[in-house]
């Protein structure tokens, strides 16, 4: 088959493009491991309440200076609903669900996950901007979605 | 040549599916539109039809019944113009049929209130199983649809030993092959999800139903993508006097799309739990790959304008984009199609890379991204393939073709309007699939909410554009101005077909090829997933 000079030019400039981009990813994957939130840890949805540390949702802070935050998702709210940490906290978030799917989104950070019950997902972020941060769950869970939203205090150092 | 009787019921058939797919995006628009103005915080849902059955609605009549009943009715018709001969159109008013009860089974879930699931019907939400039976049979009608297409197939091999199936024929089976491996998904899932919704089963593996969903759920897309390149390739060219840039290179994207659309569905799953990184990255690799038979198309099409240019002795890109016939309907909806969809383009690379795609996934800038690439590109080519097809189809003369062409230019308008600010609220963190995003003032939400606003007044352009879209369509039928029958010509290669080469030719095994594929790249994460199988979901009703 006959392939046009341009059409050749092209077609190497598009495959070289989308060379570029992988080549990109695999960059920020690794040196600034940026890398996604692939939880891997299984919980019974079930008994979610019982079973620690998600019996006490909530914020724990580690001998190394950084923090875990546990939340269950539940329709239509979050628990704990407001959390307050220290400007400049690491944070790592585990949440689970206890239905069906939901979201936990922050808005302005890249902190962004699909909350599957029977599953523990995680992500770890950097509060380095104080003030109030907005937690939303962002996959539709029923008639209340729009009301399932919790809050993240970032308080001044 | 065929009789005039044997054409007029040929049309009859692929009128169905046209009609059908106009009342879709006649009634999906209706909701569009008040989903731009609940989400600007105008109006409210009734609680008797709250907001998530409409946007249900909208999802399913948008994205499975308008796109999928013009495709059908698309690649029956180029299919029985471009090889006449004496046929029987049992399967053919079967398949339509088929779909149809589907659609009305699914529709009537919907509207009672019993599969507020969204289109996507993510497990564990529990719809009634009547709502998946009918989202099964509508998929089972398609096969039909592709099992007529795949017969004519057959035949011309029989009466033409040797000689290539016509170029629009090959390109219409190859996106029903394509479809045929894609749906495999998603009858997967039903297998799944129906013994589970009658109450037979008492839990479901929640991965696994999503993993199945996006297996199909992407290549749904490439569907669309496919159906707007049939139309680009064959029917466009003879709008302004152009051939089809090449035979080959033709064929060579639709088997690349039947190869590459179907193993990159986790792309859509990057901020799921329970599938690894690594599966992750391996799917990040095939959707860059997907878009090679893009940029291909993307030279093709330009080629031809320019052959097409110097035929006329203008020369240069200005000179050829002026040479093109934007007032013409048919052409003007795929022409700003095509300048939507390379604006959507840039936005899907950066999708692809899930570092973007954190700040991103389930906001509304994704919903920008699919209106900008499907409701934009796709839909418009099919509204503009319409003005073609109607009069072919009804013997009648196009009432009101300015309107037409309006119709073209306020969608173009209206979907620049609706998701680029879509894009923006999306960006600031507005979320998706939501019924209004105000937070009770929070202030991250009012830095969003003007863009909301702006994404209404874009959706009102849209559903003006569609009324005019309807009036056109059924004005046709009822001025019921005869004209001459008119022929379907299609555009001709600039390279002679002999030049193919024949490895491009076997359709079917290249289908066979990608299903192969797709099972390998697939069974790394269905491993993964049948390895750590997780708690069963009892599933519920949450709405
Ligand atoms: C009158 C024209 C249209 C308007 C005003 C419109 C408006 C909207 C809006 C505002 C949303 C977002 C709702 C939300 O996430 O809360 C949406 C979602 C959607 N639209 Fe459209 N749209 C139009 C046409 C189309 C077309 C032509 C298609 C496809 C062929 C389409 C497919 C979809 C899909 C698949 C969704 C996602 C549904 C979901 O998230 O479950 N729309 N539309
Ligand atoms: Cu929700
Ligand atoms: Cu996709």
């Amino acid at each position: 088959m006959h392939v046009h000079r341009y059409e050749r030019w092209w077609m190497i400039f598009g495959v070289g493009m989308l060379i570029g981009f992988l080549a990109l990813l695999a960059f920020a994957a690794v040196a600034n491991s940026i890398v996604p939130p692939s939880g891997m840890e299984q919980i019974d949805p079930k008994l979610v309440a019982q079973t620690p540390p998600f019996n006490h949702p909530g914020l724990r802070r580690l001998s190394d200076g950084s923090y875990e935050a546990y939340y269950i998702a539940q329709v239509f709210a979050f628990d704990p609903p407001v959390l307050t940490i220290p400007q400049g906290a690491k944070v790592t978030f585990y949440v689970t669900s206890t239905d069906v799917v939901h979201g936990f989104f922050i808005p302005g950070t890249a902190v962004n996950m699909m909350v599957v019950p029977g599953w523990v997902n995680t992500q770890t972020h950097v509060f380095r901007r104080a003030g109030e941060y907005l937690l939303i769950c962002h996959e539709y869970c029923g008639i209340g979605h729009q009301n399932m939203f919790g809050k993240i205090e970032v308080t001044r150092r | 040549m065929t009789g005039d009787l044997q054409v007029r019921a040929e049309n009859r058939v692929v009128i169905a599916h046209i009609y059908t797919s106009t009342a879709a995006i006649a009634l999906g628009a209706v909701f569009g539109v008040f989903q731009g103005f609940s989400r600007a915080g105008a109006v409210a849902a009734p609680s008797w039809f709250d907001y998530y059955r409409i946007l249900t609605m909208h999802g399913v009549l948008m994205a499975l019944v308008f796109t999928t009943f013009f495709i059908t009715g698309l690649c029956l018709f180029v299919t029985y113009r471009a090889i006449p001969r004496e046929r029987k159109l049992t399967i053919g008013w079967i398949g339509w049929l088929v779909m149809l009860v589907g659609t009305a089974m699914a529709a009537v879930e919907i509207l009672a209130g019993n599969a507020t699931v969204l289109y996507t019907f993510y497990a564990p939400l529990k719809a009634s199983p009547w709502f998946y039976i009918g989202a099964t049979i509508l998929v089972l009608g398609t096969w039909v649809v592709a099992y007529e297409i795949f017969e004519n197939v057959v035949y011309w091999r029989k009466t033409n030993p040797g000689k290539p199936v016509p170029l629009v024929v090959f390109c219409a089976a190859a996106t029903f092959v394509m479809w045929i491996v894609a749906t495999l998904g998603v009858v997967a899932e039903m297998v799944m999800l129906i013994p589970w919704a009658f109450g037979w089963v008492p839990t479901i593996n929640v991965l696994l139903t999503r993993l199945f969903f996006w297996y199909f759920g992407h290549p749904l897309v490439y569907f669309w993508i496919m159906g707007a390149y049939i139309i680009w390739y064959n029917i466009i060219p003879t709008r302004y006097g152009g051939n089809t840039f090449s035979d080959g290179l033709t064929r060579l994207t639709f088997v690349m799309l039947i190869l590459l659309s179907t193993p990159v569905g986790i792309h859509h799953e990057f901020m799921e739990p329970g599938i690894s990184s690594a599966w992750k990255a391996l799917f990040t690799v095939t959707t860059y790959g997907v878009a090679i038979p893009s940029f291909i198309t993307a030279f093709a099409i330009f080629a031809s304008f320019e052959l097409a240019a110097i035929k006329q002795g203008r020369k240069g890109f200005i000179a050829t984009v002026k040479s093109l016939p934007w007032s013409d309907p048919a052409f003007a909806g795929a022409g700003y199609g095509m300048l939507l969809f390379i604006l959507g383009g840039f936005g899907g690379l950066v999708n692809a890379s899930y570092g973007m795609d954190a700040v991103v996934h389930n906001t509304i800038w994704i919903v920008g991204h699919f209106h900008v690439t499907v409701g934009g590109p796709v839909a418009l080519t099919f509204l503009g393939a319409a003005y073609w097809m109607i009069p072919r189809l009804t013997g009648r003369a196009l009432w009101k073709p300015e309107w037409a062409l309006m119709q073209t230019r306020l969608w173009f308008i209206g979907m620049l309007i609706m998701s680029f600010s879509m894009h923006f609220a999306g960006l600031l963190g507005a979320p998706r699939r939501t019924a209004e995003v105000s937070y009770q003032g929070a202030a991250v939400a009012q830095a969003w909410h003007p863009y909301m606003t702006v994404a209404a007044a874009g959706g009102v352009f849209l559903f003006l554009s569609i009324l005019m879209f309807v009036a056109v369509a059924l004005g046709t039928l009822l001025q019921n101005r005869k004209t001459e029958p008119m022929e379907a010509a299609f555009a001709v290669s600039a390279t002679p077909p002999a030049a193919t080469p024949a490895a491009l030719q076997h359709l079917f095994r290249w289908g066979l090829i990608a299903f192969a594929f797709a099972v390998i790249v697939y069974a790394g994460p269905i491993g993964e997933i049948i390895r750590h199988p997780g708690y069963g979901v009892a599933g519920m009703r949450t709405w």
